[in-house]
């Protein structure tokens, strides 16, 4: 873990909530070792409610450009002050934070599942296991075509699946009703997004014992481990969601019990 | 650095900056980012007699300029702490202090009693005002009688440094460390949190699942500062401030007001190297203003 100022090199608006920014160490360093399902906390400055930094997935490693990629929504204040950020200003931030995605030995059927704003660390998932040489399904949902964002980066990683609640793009319905999952044997799943999502997730993967890891977002105040503010109950009790996770094999959770 | 030097009870502590409970773990989970031994002194979380899960989720909430906390001392227990902690922490180059808390007089006693003749740990904080536990906690605080009775019982005990952390959530905050010093306290500290609590609009439901919680941060400085000030004047043990300090001005402030010396707390959360420039600030202060030794400005704060 290091404190590190970054450079914001752009700022694109993707819809009216979401922008993705691209961030360089602001001293030339290389990036440290980030793996996927990793996040980072942003320092908030100016906004006279914020007083916490944002927890934010990291959504891209680009080794070669040594840049960060983060999908910010912008839903309050802070969140939106970050989406405020301009090409050439700086940020503050604690990373990488948390445990990963595991990556698995083998090449398998992966699907990964994402909804909204969630979707953001199944990019950087998908691009690991390509790099591996292991292909996989991602199955990304949202209310309108509007919300499924980055579609032609999902593309490059793996088939892209999609559901809409309006029908506007692939399937209308949530993501558990695409028939994706009644065709394929998955042996492994990845997801992240709204929790009803991911308790759905979850009881399907149960259901065909499948085994699924799943990336909280839990409310946290420091985000390695000091606070005890974000815990998530579990078979082994209350855990930092923020050390012990963001990410969890489903089975560890209490969601199902 | 020369001049930054300071004492509380049997600790000769190198600066007058230590970090609050419950905001810094054991200190290892800031190792990445600082160097502990710049500190004065770390106060760990919380440690109760048998393990405790804490409160449900959702623990916190963020308010301005500060949070709100109920994380209700989730813990491992206090022979787990001694058994598999100690021996990671003793090594670090600074003060280690734990701080005590309990349900009943006998929980605190038993519990303090246990850290007696760890080496490495040469004081204790009685931590009789956590507002996040159902029993115990803030209940022994809050009455000068029992505040006394449960320093009592440590101080028979417990031949170390004593340290008492106060709560804010009295009526007379000064009339409650007068009792603790007489029952052989060698410090108070404080403000631990103040009760409050915050409401999501839209589902009318409170934004802690235990209601209320403790609230920190900046927001709560100005008060912290006068409890700091009314609490100096009353007893003449050394007084350890603490209350949304997040620079070395805020450092500075309490030391002015009465504090011998000070602790960050939430703070350390945003930025968890604050602790190391607040002490690099007072130093430069020291430098600036011509000031030998920062015990001159305790108290020192000048009305006329």
């Amino acid at each position: 873990m290091k404190q590190l100022n970054f450079t914001v090199r752009s700022n694109e608006q993707l819809n009216a909530q979401n922008h993705l920014l691209k961030v360089v160490p602001l001293s030339n360093e290389q990036l440290p070792e980030i793996y996927p399902g990793q996040f980072v906390q942003i320092l908030v400055e100016n906004a006279p409610h914020t007083f916490l930094r944002r927890p934010i997935s990291v959504n891209n490693v680009d080794r070669e450009m040594n840049e960060l990629w983060l999908l910010v929504q912008a839903v309050g204040e802070g969140t939106r002050k970050i989406c405020d950020t301009t090409a050439g200003q700086t940020i503050n931030m604690l990373l990488p934070l948390g445990n990963s995605f595991t990556m698995p030995p083998v090449a398998g059927n992966f699907l990964l599942v994402g909804g909204g704003v969630g979707t953001a660390p199944l990019l950087y998932m998908g691009k690991k296991l390509h790099e591996k040489g292991f292909s996989c399904d991602f199955l990304l949902g949202g209310a309108s075509e509007r919300n499924i964002l980055q579609r032609s980066e999902f593309e490059r990683y793996g088939r892209l699946y999609c559901t809409t609640e309006d029908g506007t793009l692939g399937e209308r319905g949530y993501v558990t009703d695409h028939p994706l999952l009644q065709q394929e044997k998955y042996d492994f799943i990845f997801s992240c997004g709204p929790k009803p999502m991911m308790v759905a997730v979850a009881r399907y993967a149960r259901e065909r014992e499948i085994r699924c890891e799943v990336s909280l977002e839990n409310l946290m105040a420091c985000g390695f481990g000091a606070c005890l503010c974000c815990v998530e109950k579990t078979t082994r009790g209350n855990l930092c969601t923020c050390t012990e996770g963001p990410v969890f094999d489903t089975n560890e959770l209490r969601w199902l019990d | 650095m020369a001049g930054l030097e300071v004492t509380i009870g049997g600790m000769r502590l190198r600066n007058p900056v230590m970090t609050a409970s419950g905001t810094f773990g054991y200190g290892t989970e800031y190792t990445d980012f600082m160097d502990l031994g710049r500190i004065g002194g770390i106060f760990v979380k919380g440690t109760t007699l048998e393990p405790r899960q804490g409160n449900d989720y959702p623990r916190m909430a963020e308010t301005p300029a500060g949070m709100l906390n109920a994380v209700g001392l989730q813990n491992k227990g206090v022979d787990h702490f001694v058994e598999h902690i100690y021996p990671v922490i003793k090594e670090y180059d600074t003060h280690m202090i734990v701080n005590v808390s309990g349900s009943t007089l006998e929980d605190y006693v038993a519990c303090s009693e246990r850290l007696t003749g760890l080496e490495k740990i040469p004081a204790i904080e009685l931590n009789i005002s956590c507002p996040n536990v159902k029993e115990g906690g803030m209940a022994f605080g809050t009455s000068c009688t029992s505040a006394a009775q449960v320093t009592r019982a440590v101080r028979r005990v417990y031949p170390g440094t004593l340290i008492v952390k106060l709560s804010p959530n009295v009526t007379d905050i000064a009339e409650i460390a007068r009792a603790v010093e007489a029952e052989g306290a060698d410090s108070v500290s404080l403000v631990n949190t103040f009760l409050g609590m915050a409401i999501d609009v839209e589902s009318r439901k409170p934004k802690l699942s235990t209601v209320t919680g403790g609230l920190s941060g900046p927001c709560i400085k100005p008060i912290a500062l006068r409890m700091v000030w009314q609490v100096y004047h009353a007893v003449s043990i050394p007084v350890i401030g603490m209350g949304g300090i997040c620079n070395w001005q805020d450092a500075i402030e309490f030391l002015l007001a009465g504090a011998t010396a000070i602790q960050v707390g939430t703070c350390n959360f945003v930025d968890p190297a604050a602790s190391v420039k607040i002490v690099e600030g007072i130093g430069e202060y020291l430098e600036r203003h011509n000031i030998a030794s920062v015990s001159e400005l305790v108290g020192a704060m000048k009305i006329h």
